[in-house]
């Protein structure tokens, strides 16, 4: 697989509140996942932080890590999305 | 190494995949059976079984793997063999049955739901094996769960095999009275074709073409929902600039099954075959093709007006599909089953959608009359004049046709069938009540059109 081919891209879709970034910060920086980029907007009403992050060297598995943040995303009131990038790129560029 | 993908961007892909249901439909994996011999139905079946189970053992797995890492729902892992009337030419019906029987053993012990190709191609004539096979259909679908099978019985360079069209008729009756209990559930798995595409993914019609290689992996993809969502964004457009939206969509629909299809071959080892850009309904709300087209402008499905939009968005999806994809293939193009699509039941509840008006659409759809629910005691001469109709269209105009209709048993004009499932439920429908008897019975086969000849 290519080097970029361990980039995630996070998804955090909900209402505004203290300690969102650090909720999920927190959780990838105990599973060694580095965040290479981070944006917050308000998009259809809905506060909406995206992070790409790099998974390589991820002391956790996929399904576990996915895990963690959904539970993260629960305690916060938050809807996490974790999702390869090619997603995105594939849907959105040629 | 800054971030280029904009966070709009991002939320529509995820409100695409969240909200409107954008999902693969199938991943099926085209198995050649071409290498496996045996004298009788127990040793070729057992041969059968032994190379599905092999090749397609990391499957489900690899499927579910993507599944996860993308967050693309994958709904269905599918696997299509050679026909079996090529594979087993020379049993007889009975030992095809029992090939049937291993066929679906394999699919369980794999964990696919669906396994095509109990299959036969004889659009021309019938070869000893193919008639087995054909008469072997009823049993075969009575006695497995997870079998699919499908008969080709005319082509534009061969013409339409009448004898096939009407043995065809009195298989999907039989086929309809062995289920009976399950509403002739067994004519569910059943399609009778014009002009089969070798490679498609889709079942109940699915199966590996003889010009196939060893294993291939075949993308289905869906996503009535994001198409529903873009026609209406733009209300009051003229159609040339909905077209033109529809098509924006459906390329970005079909690069996720692009993406899915290269990484599970990848995986797998297995050759790329091809994406089916279809829009595929299913019996959840807001996933329907006849809201598509009542968005488009339409009081309800059926409607005259009714063919010339399902003519646009049919030609849009392709349109914009073809762009996102290396390779298109099977069917490619927008499905109207009755049972599976909410919007087609109502519009047939509420009287707006005949099988007329359906047969019409045919002409500018991806396949046929699809999962129709008929009074159990139309005539097997009535079932093969809708087969010869259906296989006429697509004869002419180069397209695949398809017939899978339900003669449900004890079951009259207007009461309903229930399936379950992605198979969903139809009204039974209304058939013309004259006969074409005669037509039908003088059988041989019904010459080429002109235009079949352009060598």
């Amino acid at each position: 697989m290519a080097e970029e081919g361990y980039r995630l891209i996070i998804t955090t879709i909900g209402h505004d509140r203290v300690g969102i970034i650090a909720g999920i910060a927190n959780i990838l920086a105990a599973a060694n996942v580095n965040i290479l980029d981070i944006s917050q907007t308000i998009l259809q009403g809905f506060f909406t932080m995206v992070m790409v992050v790099d998974f390589k060297n991820s002391t956790l598995e996929l399904g576990e890590f996915k895990d963690r943040l959904a539970e993260k995303g629960q305690e916060l009131g938050l809807v996490v999305n974790v999702q390869h990038e090619d997603v995105f790129k594939f849907m959105h560029r040629i | 190494m800054k971030y280029m993908i904009h966070p709009q961007e991002i939320m529509e892909t995820l409100t695409m995949l969240r909200a409107q249901n954008l999902d693969i439909r199938t991943i099926t994996m085209g198995i050649s059976l071409r290498g496996c011999r045996g004298g009788s139905g127990s040793v070729l079946g057992q041969e059968i079984y032994d190379r599905i189970t092999t090749r397609a053992a990391g499957l489900v797995a690899v499927g579910e793997d993507i599944e996860r890492e993308y967050g693309i729902p994958i709904i269905n892992k599918r696997i299509s063999v050679t026909p079996i009337a090529v594979v087993a030419d020379g049993l007889p019906r009975e030992e095809m049955v029992e090939v049937g029987v291993w066929m679906d053993r394999a699919a369980r012990e794999v964990g696919v739901n669906f396994i095509g190709g109990f299959s036969a191609l004889v659009q021309k004539g019938f070869t000893v094996g193919d008639r087995a096979l054909i008469e072997a259909l009823p049993q075969t679908l009575a006695e497995t769960e997870r079998v699919c099978a499908s008969v080709n019985v005319a082509s534009t360079k061969a013409g339409i095999n009448m004898d096939a069209v009407y043995l065809m008729g009195r298989m999907i009756k039989d086929t309809a009275e062995l289920t009976r209990e399950t509403d002739g559930i067994g004519c569910a798995k059943l399609v009778v074709f014009c002009n089969a595409p070798e490679d498609n993914p889709f079942m109940a019609g699915a199966f590996h073409g003889v010009g196939e290689p060893d294993t291939a992996i075949n993308i289905g993809i869906s996503g009535p929902g994001v198409v529903l969502n873009v026609v209406k964004q733009h209300p009051g457009v003229d159609l040339g600039t909905m077209a033109n939206a529809i098509k924006n969509t459906a390329f970005k629909i079909t690069r996720m099954g692009e993406l899915v299809g290269r990484e599970a071959s990848r995986r797998l080892g297995v050759s790329f075959g091809i994406v089916d850009l279809s829009l595929a309904p299913t019996p959840e709300a807001g996933d329907s093709v006849a809201e598509i087209l009542e968005a488009m402008g339409l009081e309800r499905c059926g409607a005259h007006g009714t063919t010339a939009a399902l003519a646009l968005l049919n030609d849009a999806v392709k349109k914009g599909g073809s762009m996102a994809s290396s390779y298109v293939g099977g069917l490619s193009g927008a499905f109207i089953p009755v049972s599976e699509d909410q919007g087609m039941i109502e519009a047939v509840e509420v009287g707006s959608l005949s099988l007329d008006k359906l047969e019409a659409m045919t002409c500018v759809c991806s396949v046929g009359l699809d999962m129709i629910a008929i009074p159990g005691d139309t005539s097997v001469e009535t079932i093969a004049a809708i087969i010869a109709d259906e296989a006429a269209i697509g004869m002419v105009n180069k397209k695949t046709t398809a017939v899978r209709i339900i003669p449900a048993p004890g079951k009259r004009e207007g009461e309903r069938v229930e399936f379950g499932g992605l198979l969903g439920r139809a009204p039974v429908m209304r058939v013309n009540p004259f006969s074409a008897e005669l037509f039908v019975k003088r059988g041989g086969r019904i010459p080429a059109p002109i235009h079949a000849l352009t060598n």
